[in-house]
């Protein structure tokens, strides 16, 4: 049914699964930044935007009110006034890489999907194959090592701003990034050295992960936010921090910074940084759900095939590759903006933690612990799988 | 007055974790997240308004349709910033119901970019004819737009019920010659 799809040489049919994915992240990015409206209205008692509507759907009669209520058509205004505002340049500043850096802001966003597959389906062998842009051996590597250019842009922006609060905002985020980054990736060895146990083909992908807990069995089905709950946040209390959410969102603290590294920025260029920030977001919570989440199982000791095997049943076409992929893309999305809306949660409630308590959770509290919990599993897992 | 020394307890260790205080925090706003919204609407919902409101000051007429002010100008007098202005003027023959009052404004203007609220005109009116009444919202792309005219005055005050009909009585009481 889809031969034609595969006679499509190699090079044409990868930009258009790439256009695919971009069309789906840069759509949901923009929808966070209404959801963030709409949640941050709802926790303070407020119904939020509701107010924006297009004629044809305010006439439909119960959806458009609906439409309307929900604020979907404020998306489309906040985009509209983004693209088509003046787009100034200060006089102050280097203008070279002043309009490079939310460029830079962009490339690494985007490049990490790349990396993380956000499905799977059964071959006709009954085998699991990953669905992704590209299913490298080196995932988390490479998730790791793109991601954490995004500090490029802060610095750029800072620097390239010429004026002292943004420049401060982009120290802040470069020493932010980096006291994370550590415990972040201190945090998913264990899981890798869980995964690749003795025997097996040694691998840094994703895929293997999620298929780890997949298994039957109780400690096979279990999540590794389960099986390893000290990593698991560790890795979601680094993530907060460098995507420079609340409360570690120092970088953008406006009470003190203004609004750090992008106060001179306006129009589209300021909506590319909030588009990457966004994008990290997704890209974040999609690597956290791959890892200690059960990626695109359904529930935990509910593996994907379990799923699809029960739904047969009663479906006839519930083992077709096509609804299995799918089914696959619509739970493991399900799951990233479940992630979201708690990143969300979490900003409407806590406080931003001070400069100078956010260094010393960072390296003298999360560094030790993720050295500890590190040095736990590797020793419980040699015992386990000598 | 006894000085009561405080402890100042050392933090546990879970609140050094900061974890059961966000747990108890993610509790509180998710409650509000789901619980029903306090906000008014405001074009379409409009506020209750209390009793004795001062809003935009307007003119009455009495329960017999006829123009109360007496064009006394005791309000322009008292308005502290000066915003009415009255142009005195005598009751037109026509009238004829209205014969025993002698006077009658002739232009009413209320200046409402100087009005400042302050009900003082409605305080010192004899003739309980200016009143700040519920209108709270006034607004307008002119400087002229912004001046209520007499008319429009009348148009925002409407009929108010009047417990005294001291004119009346006084008609009364010249017609049965006696003075009051």
């Amino acid at each position: 049914m889809f031969d034609f799809y595969f006679e499509i040489p190699l090079v044409i049919r990868l930009i258009l699964q790439g256009l695919a994915v971009i069309m789906v992240i840069f759509p949901i990015a923009g929808a966070c930044s209404m959801a963030e409206r709409k949640v941050a209205a709802w926790i303070q008692d407020r119904p939020g935007p509701n107010r924006a509507t297009v004629p044809w759907v305010a006439w439909i009669p119960f959806l458009g009110k609906f439409l309307q209520r929900l604020g979907v058509f404020h998306v489309m205004a906040d985009g509209g006034k983004m693209m088509f505002k003046e787009d100034s340049l200060p006089g102050h500043v280097n203008k070279f890489y002043f309009v490079l850096a939310p460029i830079v802001a962009m490339v690494p966003a985007l490049t990490t999907v790349v990396a993380v597959p956000f499905g799977a389906y059964f071959d006709a062998a009954g085998k699991l194959i990953p669905l992704g842009l590209a299913p490298l051996d080196i995932g988390m590597l490479a998730v790791f090592a793109v991601s954490s250019l995004g500090v490029y842009s802060a610095i750029l922006a800072g620097w390239a701003s010429n004026s002292k609060y943004p420049f401060l905002g982009s120290v802040r985020a470069s020493a932010q990034l980096i006291s994370y980054e550590l415990s972040m990736t201190l945090a998913v060895l264990p899981v890798f050295l869980w995964v690749n146990a003795p025997g097996t083909e040694g691998t840094m992908g994703f895929a293997r992960v999620v298929e780890f807990q997949s298994q039957p069995g109780f400690l096979g089905g279990m999540w590794f936010g389960f099986l390893m709950p000290i990593s698991a946040f560790i890795f979601l209390v680094a993530l907060f921090a460098e995507t420079n959410r609340q409360p570690f969102d120092t970088v953008e603290s406006e009470s003190d910074l203004v609004g750090s590294f992008h106060t001179e920025y306006g129009a589209f260029k300021w909506g590319l940084f909030f588009v990457a920030e966004y994008s990290h977001m997704i890209v974040g919570s999609g690597v956290f759900m791959l890892l200690f989440g059960g990626g695109w199982n359904p529930l935990p000791w509910v593996s994907l095939a379990t799923a699809v095997d029960f739904l047969g049943t009663f479906l006839p076409f519930a083992h077709a590759p096509l609804f299995v992929g799918i089914l696959s893309i619509a739970i493991f999305m399900g799951k990233v903006l479940a992630m979201i809306f708690f990143f969300m949660w979490v900003r409407w409630t806590l406080p931003r933690f001070r400069y100078d308590q956010v260094m010393k959770i960072g390296w003298q509290k999360l560094l030790p612990l993720s050295i500890a919990n590190l040095l736990f599993y590797a020793i419980a897992i040699a015992l386990i799988q000598k | 007055m006894a000085v009561i020394t405080v402890e100042r307890k050392p933090l546990t260790f879970l609140e050094r974790t900061y974890l059961p205080q966000i747990a108890g925090g993610l509790k509180t706003t998710f409650k509000h997240l789901i619980a029903p919204k306090k906000t008014l609407e405001y074009p379409e919902q409009r506020p209750a308004i209390p009793v004795g409101y001062r809003g935009v000051p307007t003119l009455v007429k009495d329960p017999n349709g006829r123009e109360k002010c007496v064009s006394c100008q005791l309000c322009e007098f008292v308005c502290p910033p000066k915003a009415i202005r009255i142009t005195p003027g005598e009751i037109p023959a026509d009238q004829a119901d209205r014969a025993h009052v002698e006077k009658g404004p002739q232009a009413f203007d209320i200046d409402m970019l100087r009005c400042i609220y302050c009900g003082l005109c409605q305080e010192v009116c004899p003739e309980e004819a200016i009143f700040l009444q519920n209108q709270f919202s006034m607004s307008g792309y002119t400087r002229a737009e912004m001046v209520n005219h007499k008319d429009r005055l009348y148009e925002l005050g409407g009929t108010l019920p009047d417990a005294h009909h001291k004119w009346d009585k006084k008609k009364t009481a010249e017609e049965h010659g006696n003075a009051h």
